[in-house]
């Protein structure tokens, strides 16, 4: 099904050429911080994760909102998530992968990494985290590539695929909930030690995935002839409002419970965010676009004129994307950090080396969707007119 | 065949880059190309080494990693070899007591070979030493 | 190709990899358990009471009164540097520190105290890896290269750590550092007795472990002309550690996350 990905018009690979591009400045610039040490980037004594574990962070949310239109489609027999679900899909494994390649670059000694599947420590959530992001992508890979060949082939996908897409509902969940539990279980860092971490996880992936989902949507509209449907992103924008209610509502708890209770331990990182400690005010203007963009959004998601418009939904799917990037990118991650545990504030930003690396794995992942989405819409096109028995018309 | 300029042009570069260490090392003369001089200790002390020639060629890498394993995460420091002589496990204070001068003999071997052990970014060598 | 060719060689690759995970299961089987079990033992008002309190369990106090760390002097920081080949790279982005001074207020941030007594107000605190009984840093590695020994001390195992610096986002009291590049270049004096360490692994203060395996004290506490350093076994009712912290108040820092450290400041 590969050759597919080798037929496309200019346009397709001179998109491929520029990603290229990309990916070899950013592999150079590894081979630099290989060299070098990861002092390269801007990472410190103080701050020792930075933007490769917050990327990490942010993806592993989007390759867990697959679940998002696989589970109406299979769960509830609800048909018009039926062109989506691959594209969910196929997000998913390029996503697991950026995730891998972005832990791998933040590794001191990345020869070493057999050393978790050697010496297995299963008190350590690191280690449930690389065994739930490993077992999410075989998962998917094995359900893209059976239910494909099977659409390519125009027959029914096997009866045996049925219940490992199942499987991978609750594994979706899963993965992000493992990854909230990295940072939600460290006494040291009471900015990351709250219950909620994990829900408000869930609930910004659940926002922030499926929009990228419309945002190809309804870009594919554009330069393809697929079409998902408007009754699918009628859809996807009521799922997102749900999500982006419940993510607004989960930060504005965080705030309210750091803030009244006053401890400076809890609020001091939150001064950190919105309003700087001591002239360290690095991270402000972004937490503010931050939340200037989620609010537009709520107001645009609400109202059912201005979501079901699509020229309007794109945009503000695109602010919800930049909303939670920053949000669970720069605002989680880095501020565990600032103030240290000593209460010093000492900031962090990134080297040009790192940003480098960081686009070339994001050009990577675009890479790779770019290749699947090619071949799923290639498939679905040239079996369009044929009718094919559905695998979901068994009851839940 | 069909195809055949691309198949045979391609299978000459693929052979081509496939043999590349030996031509490589054939045409720059490298040390590779040299067996190996080791130097060893004078020995004026009579000191034996910690097991026999044949088995540290063959072993010395499973020794040292069985003596890492015991120091570091077994807090053993003491090593009876067979002749039920003691020794310390490490690799610099009893390994490099002797065999002092690592270009003449731990990289012989090495450079021959083609490896390059990390273990001494970490592991002091006295000759590094001297020349600090 | 033929049905009888594909299903040969699938069974033939399920084969090999059958084998291939029974050789690698049952070889490390049995180091695994071992290890899983021993890095979860701690010390608790129960245990402490049975017949495993024979067991040693080493600790420090360090005596405030007795530091002159504000006149200025640096002989513990310097003497472990110097054993350990602690690099020092003239800037605080990539600093690797073992031991070093914190002020009152940041070395202890849960005593919050507007009106301190005079002493402690300027004092400089001298902080070390706090070899805690109850580790958040080995509970969150991934590969067991920060592991408790028996003896209570939290080592370091270079040859297995993978750099994920998971360790340093777990520890509360900001003890361990990175080797952000590489430090051979930034060793003042090499101690040969001592490995230096590579780029990308996590190092910390571990009680200097070799030198109590060969009956020394720990460099620092060696090198403290004030006496201020006491190290022993807190098992042992007739240690010194012991006996002072029966006739002296002491803290620690940040108990009440229960990491248990094992470091007792008089104050």
């Amino acid at each position: 099904m590969f050759e597919y990905a080798l037929k496309g018009n200019k346009r397709y690979w001179a998109w491929l050429l520029i990603l290229t591009g990309i990916i070899a400045a950013g592999f150079y610039s590894y081979l630099h911080q290989l060299n070098y040490g990861l002092g390269i980037t801007g990472m410190s004594r103080n701050v020792s994760w930075g933007i490769y574990i917050a990327q990490f962070t942010f993806i592993v949310g989007i390759a867990a909102s697959a679940v998002m239109v696989v589970l109406p489609y299979y769960l509830h027999n609800y048909k018009a998530f039926s062109k989506t679900t691959i594209l969910g899909e196929f997000l998913a494994i390029p996503s697991v992968i950026m995730c891998m390649l972005f832990v791998f670059a933040d590794l001191g000694q990345p020869s070493r990494v057999v050393n978790i599947f050697l010496y297995p420590t299963l008190h350590s959530i690191m280690f449930w985290d690389v065994v739930s992001l490993s077992g999410y992508l075989i998962l998917n890979v094995i359900i893209t590539r059976v239910t494909l060949s099977a659409e390519h082939n125009s027959i029914a996908p096997p009866k045996w695929i049925r219940p490992i897409i199942i499987l991978s509902i609750p594994w979706a969940i899963s993965i992000h909930t493992v990854t909230a539990f990295l940072f939600s279980g460290l006494a040291g860092r009471p900015f990351w030690l709250t219950a909620i971490l994990a829900p408000r996880f869930l609930a910004s992936a659940f926002s922030a995935g499926p929009s990228l989902l419309v945002i190809f949507c309804l870009i594919l509209k554009r330069l393809t002839s697929f079409d998902a449907g408007e009754n699918a992103i009628k859809k996807l924008g009521v799922i997102i409002t749900y999500a982006m209610c419940a993510n607004i509502f989960f930060i504005l708890m965080e705030i309210f419970t750091a803030f009244y209770s006053g401890i400076p331990d809890h609020v001091s990182h939150f001064q950190y965010l919105y309003t700087g400690i001591d002239g360290n005010v690095k991270l402000v203007p972004w937490m503010w676009v931050s939340a200037i963009f989620s609010i537009i959004s709520l107001i645009l998601l609400l109202t059912p004129k201005l979501r079901n418009n699509n020229k309007i939904f794109f945009f503000t799917c695109l602010i919800i994307f930049l909303s939670i990037w920053i949000d669970k990118g720069l605002g989680l991650v880095i501020t565990g950090f600032i103030p240290t545990a000593f209460g010093k504030v000492i900031e962090y930003s990134p080297t040009f080396t790192e940003l480098s690396i960081s686009a070339g794995i994001w050009a990577f992942g675009l890479f790779l969707i770019t290749i699947f989405y090619k071949i799923a819409l290639s498939i679905k096109n040239s079996t369009s007119s044929v009718m094919i028995k559905e695998v979901t018309t068994v009851n839940v | 065949m069909y195809d055949s300029g691309k198949i045979i042009t391609g299978l000459i570069i693929f052979v081509g880059l496939f043999t590349a260490p030996v031509w490589y090392n054939l045409i720059e003369g490298k040390a590779a190309m040299n067996k190996p001089s080791l130097s060893l200790p004078n020995n004026e002390n009579q000191n034996e080494c910690v097991a026999g020639t044949e088995t540290m060629i063959a072993d010395h890498m499973i020794i040292l990693n069985t003596w890492r394993n015991d120091v570091v995460r077994n807090g053993k420091r003491n090593y009876y070899n067979q002749n039920h002589k003691i020794f310390e496990m490490s690799l610099t204070k009893t390994c490099f007591n002797c065999h002092t001068n690592k270009s003449h003999f731990c990289d012989q071997c090495h450079n021959y070979a083609g490896v390059n052990p990390y273990c001494f970014g970490c592991h002091n060598v006295p000759q590094n030493l001297e020349n600090k | 190709m033929n049905k009888g060719r594909r299903k040969f060689i699938k069974l033939a690759g399920l084969a090999a990899f059958g084998i291939a995970t029974e050789q690698i299961v049952s070889s490390k089987a049995q180091s695994k358990a071992t290890e899983i079990i021993s890095n979860r033992g701690r010390q608790t008002k129960k245990s402490l009471n049975s017949a495993s309190a024979a067991k040693v369990r080493l600790a420090m106090v360090v005596d405030l009164r007795k530091c002159v760390s504000q006149n200025g002097c640096t002989k513990c920081i310097d003497s472990c540097n110097k054993e350990h080949n602690v690099p020092d790279f003239g800037e605080t982005k990539d600093e690797v520190k073992w031991i070093w001074k914190e002020p009152y207020e940041g070395a202890f941030m849960d005593q919050e105290n507007l009106y301190m007594k005079d002493q402690l107000k300027d004092k400089m605190v001298p902080v070390f890896c706090n070899n805690c009984d109850n580790p958040p840093c080995v509970e969150v590695c991934p590969t067991q290269a920060t592991y408790k020994r028996d003896d209570g001390i939290v080592m370091m195992d270079w040859h297995r750590c993978i750099g994920c610096r998971y360790c340093m986002a777990a520890c509360p009291y900001g003890s361990r550092s990175f080797n952000w590049r590489d430090p051979r270049q930034f060793i003042k004096e090499v101690n040969p007795n001592f490995p230096t360490r590579t780029k990308g692994v996590v190092e910390k203060c571990e009680f200097c472990a070799e030198r109590i395996d060969n009956g020394l004290p720990p460099a620092c506490v060696e090198a403290c002309s004030a006496k201020a350093l006491v190290f022993g076994n807190i098992n042992d009712p007739d240690s010194e550690v012991r006996k002072l912290l029966k006739d002296n108040f002491s803290v620690r820092r940040k108990p009440g996350l229960g990491t248990g450290p094992e470091i007792y400041y008089l104050v």
